[in-house]
């Protein structure tokens, strides 16, 4: 069939949209934070922090703080994800279109595929930052990877609408690839939590008067993104799983075997290896914390190599390239 | 979060029984089985498994690509060879990644299989006693209540049970435990590991693989000495290869209007040697499956032909030769075609290029279309000496640089062809381009451990999900007359392993048995909404 053009141009316009959506819910986070007023370290000794949000997970003002600049930073806070939900539509409305135009899963090619992973992260931050506020003081880590990782896609992964290649026509596309993109997808948003956690964790450490006191000072306490890590890894280790075992189902039926250490399916394995000594580290003693989340930090890096250079550089079996 | 369980070791098993052979011994070796079978171990072969495996998707590997690695060799002459003395173009069946993973599994082993012994005595065995200071567990509070310590410890029993605890009570106190699957998911899945790692053994010592290129109207049968290029593992036998002979009736390769491909099938017969054959058609993502074989379509690609008529007058008619797609967007495809026994003392070679919907530019061909609407070849002819017989192998499809370097190989005439034109050189000869063939490139394969790895990884996962999102919560509870005389102050506690927050969930089961204790002490009872 041919492709529907006009679908395809409104594809690429709420591709722009979504960008500019997401550029704006990134300022209201930036706002948010600015607004946020810093924790007092006389405060802190008591045990809880300066901004309610980061302390409970209601927001409930601790009386004593100038509520003015609280609600401030919650009203930036709350445009910031309502704007962050538009975007995502519009993002989502990307892929609606492509996958309207062509009849066919829009996930075909690695703009297709990075563009899906990306609404996957921020659909998974969404729905967990509604259910915690704390976890909305972290907006602007996902949404600065998310806007420079979209505007990547737009200029070095873009590609016209077309049919799928033969060896893509199968039902184990909307089987391997959905699994493989909603677990990238969730654990990005792990790795950041990870990345966060290093931070905060460090800062902690340090005696209160040499504490750092900006954007450091208003992240979540290191033990929720700990467990906001370890909670998507765990989430985003059997769908994982499963991804590899379904592209091992379907390289059996297109490749003549089912596991031939093509250089994607030893990226992914290492990738599996690495969030399995990431799980186990997070229950082994000497390897709680910091190293644990260090390993994750490494499962991340590897996603992205895996996504990146062993699809625009090594030649390989996938047809996901570049073109 | 699993904060609240205590850290877990890997539990050490049995030492080595000898008795007489000495205890130092005994005790080291002791020692290094419990480092290697410590959880901290693992990860660390864990990782060096992960790393291990780097190198073999950044270096060309034999088990990929041969060509690759032959390419490698020539680019790098000092540091192949290094390269190779460390199984670095065949880091997965290399000793050192072996090592590693063999390594993890015997720490596996001796982690797993303790463990699994402990959990098959846990799954009959009672919960455990209660610890001696409830309070001090992290989720624990106390309950007031005017009934009698046994009436209250009742009403706890009862309501546990509905919720499927396996409950024990000795005397004031009480031990309850659910989620026993939890363990089991996690004995299931790592053994499946095991299980896994048999199943690919099992392929790999006992199955083979075998790659062709038959032309439309050919065929073969499964034997090692047909296939172009085969890998056999070390146990299979040339004689249990099963006898099925493949005959390529008709190759199709369908293109949406954007010449993109959209299928590829061919009509096979397939059967015992000498049998007609049954009748089946095979594609991309559809190869025929039968009694352990499969056998696949890999690629497709154009076998021009030509007729040399030589200046004596003889003539060779119909030579074809597989080119192979050097662009699957266009299949423009390269070749050579070599003609040692022709013209006496002087070899005849063609190299050339077939394009097939040719578009010539400057006297440069280029294929603008996949399909072959307007096949054109570009062909160069050689004469003199092909090296054949000189002991070095050479690629059927291209001639031998070196002898063109080295003038034994002289060109003799170039010229871009469409079907049925002809080119003629300075002796005489006459080449025509008479037309050209379709072939398939076909892939026999025979894997027995299969279906046993994809067994083992359904099993896989199953047992990960059990492990990852199942609970195992221990409840306590004790009873003990209240303070002022009046009735029972209960203690209660949880004790949980595995995801999700347990304070909330502990407090939601000390709601609810409050309000059960409650309804049992209102002076008139109603029928109690959980009385199952
Ligand atoms: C191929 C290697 C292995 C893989 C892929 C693997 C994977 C996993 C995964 C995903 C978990 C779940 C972690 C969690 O509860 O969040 C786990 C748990 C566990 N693994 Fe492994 N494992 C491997 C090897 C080993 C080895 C060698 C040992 C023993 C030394 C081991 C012992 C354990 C134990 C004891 C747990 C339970 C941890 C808990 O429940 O808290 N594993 N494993």
């Amino acid at each position: 069939m041919t492709p529907d053009q006009s679908l395809l141009d409104l594809s690429d316009t709420f591709f722009s949209i979504a960008v500019a959506l997401y550029s704006v819910a990134l300022v209201a986070f930036c706002a948010q934070l600015a607004f946020g007023r810093r924790p007092e370290r006389a405060r802190e000794l008591v045990g809880a922090g300066g901004v309610p949000a980061v302390v409970g997970d209601d927001g409930v003002a601790d009386g004593t703080a100038d509520r003015g600049a609280q609600r401030r930073a919650q009203r930036w806070g709350s445009l910031a994800i309502a704007v962050t939900v538009l975007a995502a539509l519009a993002h989502a409305g990307v892929l609606v279109c492509r996958a309207l135009a062509l009849d066919r899963l829009p996930w075909g090619n690695m703009y297709e595929f990075a563009t899906a992973v990306v609404l996957v992260s921020v659909v998974a931050y969404v729905v967990l930052a509604l259910r915690s506020q704390a976890l909305r003081h972290i907006g602007v880590f996902v949404l600065a990877p998310v806007v420079l990782g979209m505007v990547g896609i737009g200029l070095f992964l873009y590609v016209e609408g077309a049919p799928l290649v033969a060896a893509l026509r199968s039902a184990w596309l909307g089987i391997h690839v959905t699994a493989a993109i909603l677990g990238f997808g969730i654990f990005l948003v792990s790795g950041i939590a990870s990345v966060l956690y290093l931070v905060r964790s460090k800062d902690e450490a340090k005696p209160a008067e040499e504490r750092g006191s900006g954007f450091v000072a208003r992240l979540p306490e290191s033990s929720v993104l700990d467990r906001l890590a370890h909670r998507t890894a765990v989430f985003g280790f059997p769908i994982w799983t499963f991804a590899v075992i379904a592209g091992a189902i379907w390289a059996e039926s297109a490749w003549g075997r089912f596991w031939g250490w093509d250089p994607k399916e030893t990226w992914s394995f290492i990738a599996w290896v690495v969030y399995a000594g990431y799980l186990h580290a997070r229950t082994t003693a000497g390897w709680r914390g910091r190293p644990a989340a260090w390993v994750n930090v490494v499962g991340l890096m590897v996603m992205i190599f895996n996504l990146t250079f062993v699809n625009l550089v090594s030649s390989g079996l996938h047809s996901y390239g570049g073109k | 979060m699993t904060t609240t369980a205590p850290p877990r070791e890997a539990p050490a098993p049995p030492p080595p029984a000898r008795p007489s052979a000495g205890r130092r011994v005994a005790g080291r070796l002791l020692g290094w089985w419990r480092r290697l079978t410590a959880m901290r171990t693992a990860i660390v072969l864990l990782f060096l498994l992960a790393l291990a495996a780097v190198p073999g998707s950044l270096l060309p590997q034999r088990s990929l690509s041969q060509t690759n690695v032959r390419q490698y060799f020539a680019d790098h002459p000092d540091l192949a060879p290094v390269l190779d003395r460390l199984y670095l173009f065949d880091v997965f069946s290399s000793p050192w990644f072996a090592a590693v993973y063999l390594l993890l599994f015997i720490s596996l082993i001796g982690c797993v299989v303790p463990r699994a012994v402990e959990h098959a005595r846990a799954l009959r065995a009672a919960p455990p006693p209660a610890p001696r200071n409830l309070l001090r567990l992290p989720d624990s509070g106390e309950v007031a209540t005017p009934l009698a310590p046994v009436a209250a410890l009742d009403v706890v029993e009862e309501e546990l049970r509905v919720r499927r605890y396996r409950v024990v009570r000795r005397g004031d106190d009480l031990s309850a435990e659910k989620g026993y699957l939890k363990e089991t998911g996690n004995l299931l899945f790592h053994l499946s590991l095991i299980a896994l790692l048999l199943g690919l053994a099992g392929g790999k010592l006992w199955g083979y693989e075998g790659s062709i290129l038959v032309t439309e109207g050919d065929g073969f049968c499964n034997s090692f000495q047909q296939y172009d290029t085969y890998s056999a593992g070390p146990l299979i036998d040339t004689g249990d290869l099963s006898p099925t002979c493949v005959t390529l009736e008709n190759f199709e390769a369908e293109y949406e209007p954007d010449l993109t491909a959209s299928s590829f099938t061919a009509d096979i017969r397939y059967g015992g040697p000498n049998e007609e054959g049954r009748p089946t058609t095979i594609g991309v993502n559809d190869p025929l499956r039968s009694a352990g074989d499969r056998l696949y379509v890999t690629g497709h690609g154009f076998s021009p032909e030509f007729s040399v008529t030589l200046p004596d007058g003889q003539v060779f008619e119909k030579i074809s030769v597989p080119f192979l797609p050097s662009d699957p967007q266009t299949m423009a495809s390269e070749g050579a075609l070599k003609l040692p026994d022709v013209g006496g003392d002087t070899q005849l070679a063609l190299e050339g290029f077939f394009a097939p919907t040719g578009l010539v530019q400057g006297g440069v061909l280029t294929s603008i279309d996949p399909r072959p609407l307007d096949p054109r070849v570009a062909v160069v002819a050689y004469q003199g000496y092909l090296g054949l017989d000189s002991g070095i192998p050479q690629s059927v499809y291209s001639l031998d640089a070196s002898q063109i370097e080295r003038g034994r190989l002289v060109e003799a005439g170039a010229a871009n062809l469409s079907v049925g034109e002809s080119m003629t050189l300075e002796d005489g000869t006459v080449i025509t381009f008479s037309g050209f063939q379709e072939f398939a490139a076909m892939q026999y394969s025979h894997d027995p451990g299969q279906v046993w790895v994809l067994v083992s990884a359904i099993a896989l996962l199953t047992g990960l999900l059990g492990l990852l999102l199942l609970r195992r919560e221990r409840v306590f509870a004790r009873a003990a007359p209240a303070p002022d005389g009046g009735g029972t102050v209960l203690t209660l506690a949880s004790l949980t392993r595995g995801s999700g927050e347990s304070a909330p969930r502990f407090a939601a089961l000390t709601d609810d048995l409050r309000a059960a204790l409650a309804a049992r002490t209102s002076p008139l009872p109603e029928v109690s909404p959980r009385d199952s």
